[in-house]
């Protein structure tokens, strides 16, 4: 196959003379950020693993675990954090997916493409009491859209809000940040998508089915579905949204484990807390290491492209 | 971009207080007198001298006290100008746990809180522990509870308020608890904070568990009118904040009266009427504790004598909270006419739980909560 260059494709062959030094201050160049996330992520993260097998003072027990691995609560709300991860991931990477599509096939860095690109970075990062704030202002109780539906059309399920207050609120609030990441994730790998594949496969008679079906769907689907784990960890760990919209501690892992950190009527139990922490923790690694091994497949296909 | 809201979640919240930072060690304040043991303003050598040693340290660091709970805004604007020194507000929306935790986390280093402002659960959990300072200030044994709850002044009762249903005006009059089941109310009811885990959440449910003839011991005739509202869809497991108030997301809110004295304040000010419903008096009251490793010693007891004198209690009492003090200020003729008009003068000590009694219906919600409100 001819190797044809592709400007936007990033090709790490450009400068192959000083590849070797490159390699090093490379290695150097990322210390502070090994510093950092060492610091901040890896050793928080060893101290919930260990404490998540010791009780309250200090001592080796698998009590903690057995007792948030046995209730009832913790096994609710764990199930509805899945629940609402899967959906928001589906949701998001369905929707984000298309969106990233439809920016490709439009002008290319055009006015809306930038545009589109600057709001969803934006957009990304939008969770909290700002966002369950815009919801419940907009299809709350009270909300402007609810207000309006119930003197236009009171029968629609705009004009009674209860829907907001649940998980199926929670869903379309977390789908709200989960869209923007996947167009932020996945659009690259559609760029990616050289147009001379398509050439190639008009050329050999090809119509424009068989190009999808053999050639573009198979190269996406490592990449979408690696958009859609990091979309369902990302809401599987998200809090604040959900704590300023559901007033349940019991109602997710993460506002049970802030609950178990900071009781204040004396229910807190800080061995709990880890315990919940440590089932996380196993879950996102097993998730992390699907997404490892996917991403392994699309470096594959972009190196050898 | 994933990373910062995955440090926002949960593992991160855990982290938090796993990490501790590296020790600072700052040096305790020279001179004769080490006010880290100092356990009365005479031992301290007299207001003068206690103002002198605060002033040589420059800063108080106090914790979890938001500007619109029980008047705090005005309270550290007048700490700060009376006695021209720093203070540093570390996380005002944190719980008592949060206050004990951050200063176990940053024991040691020049920002660990010097004052505590937590609940009877909190303050019973740690007394004995070597984590307060005891301090008894000038006016202790007038302060109403003060010998009761703690006789050796490790933690001493600042303020109290009631338990009250604050709501939007325009909605009419509330005159009995059941109004709240009427139509008008749908998806307009809200709790601040979950009872599980904030203690003015389950204050609000032994309010309405008194006003229905239920006692401190078995909660359960206000999870049964929970249970009722919830299937209505007049309550909502929405939690409050300023914002969902002031926009009237949340038009209805179960609360401390000392809060919802400020939000009345403010809706007045914007035009507004923001009545309250008082069902039954339930109390929920607030102790102050110094750190035993307090940075700032002097400071942190100079603002015990300035919050637990007359000063602190007028600004208690005109947010709406009810001073330790209050009782001897009006037997002795000194309480603030603005006070009067917002607390009374007879408004005193409304019966709370014990802190066996909230651990008890805290064991009880846990599983009852969620199977009354939950979804």
């Amino acid at each position: 196959m001819t190797q044809v260059t592709d400007p936007r494709a990033g090709s790490a062959t450009s400068s192959a003379g000083s590849r070797h030094w490159r390699s090093k201050s490379a290695y150097l160049g990322v210390l502070p950020f090994l510093l950092f996330s060492g610091l901040f992520l890896l050793y928080p993260t060893y101290n919930v693993i260990l404490g998540a097998f010791k009780d309250n003072e200090n001592n080796f027990s698998f009590f903690a675990l057995g007792e948030a691995f046995n209730s009832d609560i913790t096994r609710h709300a764990f199930k509805n954090s899945l629940v609402l991860s899967l959906w928001t991931a589906l949701a998001g990477s369905v929707l984000g997916g298309l969106f990233a599509w439809a920016l490709v096939t439009g002008k290319k860095k055009g006015f809306f493409y930038r545009f589109s690109i600057a709001l969803s970075s934006v957009l990304a990062q939008f969770g909290g009491v700002m966002l369950t704030f815009a919801f419940l202002a907009t299809f709350g109780f009270n909300g402007v859209v609810s207000t309006l539906a119930m003197k236009v059309m009171p029968s629609s399920f705009l004009a009674d809000s209860a829907w907001l207050y649940g998980l199926n609120g929670l869903i379309v609030v977390y789908t709200f940040f989960q869209i923007p990441l996947m167009v932020l994730v996945f659009l690259p790998t559609i760029e990616n998508l050289r147009p001379q594949w398509r050439e190639a496969s008009d050329s050999l008679g090809g119509n424009s089915r068989e190009y999808w079906t053999k050639i573009g769907i198979p190269v996406l689907t490592p990449s979408f579905a690696g958009a859609a784990l990091l979309l369902f960890v990302n809401s599987f760990s998200a809090y604040a949204t959900a704590a300023t919209l559901i007033n349940l501690t019991s109602f997710l892992t993460p506002l049970q484990i802030a609950t178990s950190l900071s009781s204040e009527v004396g229910g807190a139990n800080p061995a709990e807390a880890k315990a919940l922490s440590f089932f996380m923790i196993v879950l996102v690694t097993f998730v992390m290491a699907l997404y490892a091994l996917l991403r392994r497949r699309v470096t594959k296909w972009e190196a050898n492209g | 971009m994933t990373f910062s809201k995955f440090t926002r979640g949960s593992v991160g919240a855990v982290l938090a207080v796993a990490l501790t930072f590296p020790a600072l060690s700052i040096t305790a304040a020279s001179g004769a007198t080490n006010y880290g043991t100092v356990k009365n303003l005479a031992a301290a050598g007299g207001i003068n001298k206690l103002i002198a040693a605060c002033q040589k340290e420059g800063q108080l660091n106090v914790i979890a006290l938001p500007h619109y709970w029980a008047n705090y805004g005005d309270m550290i604007e007048g700490f700060k100008a009376a006695y021209g020194v720093k203070v540093d507000e570390a996380n005002p929306e944190g719980s008592s746990q949060d206050e004990i935790d951050a200063a176990n986390t940053n024991k040691g280093t020049s920002r660990s809180p010097d004052v505590y402002d937590i609940g009877i659960a909190i303050a019973d959990k740690y007394a004995g522990t070597g984590t307060f300072a005891p301090y008894k200030v000038k006016l202790w044994k007038y302060l109403t509870g003060a010998a009761a709850t703690s006789p050796t002044g490790e933690y001493t009762p600042d303020y109290t308020g009631t338990l009250t249903i604050g709501y939007d005006g325009s909605l009419g009059t509330i005159t009995k608890l059941d109004d709240l089941l009427l139509p008008k109310f749908k998806g307009k009811i809200a709790l601040n904070g979950d009872p599980m885990g904030s203690s003015t959440g389950l204050n609000g449910v032994f309010m309405i568990n008194k006003a229905l003839g239920g006692t401190f011991d078995d909660v359960s005739k206000a999870v049964a009118f929970f249970k009722k509202l919830k299937d209505l869809g007049n309550f909502i497991n929405v939690n409050p904040t300023e914002a969902t108030i002031a926009s009237g997301q949340t038009p209805v809110v179960i609360d401390n009266g000392y809060v919802q004295a400020g939000v009345q304040k403010q809706m007045a000010a914007a035009g507004k009427s923001w009545k309250m419903f008082t069902p039954a008096l339930v109390g929920s009251p607030y102790n102050m504790a110094i750190s035993a490793w307090a940075p700032h010693p002097a400071c942190g007891r100079l603002w015990l004598e300035y919050a637990l004198g007359e000063t602190g209690a007028k600004i208690f009492a005109i947010g709406g909270a009810t001073p330790a003090l209050w009782v001897w200020l009006v037997k002795t003729g000194r309480a603030p006419a603005e006070g009067i008009a917002a607390i009374g003068k007879s408004k005193v000590a409304a019966t709370k739980a014990s802190a066996d009694q909230s651990s008890a219906a805290r064991e009880y919600l846990k599983t009852a909560w969620p199977a009354a409100v939950g979804s």
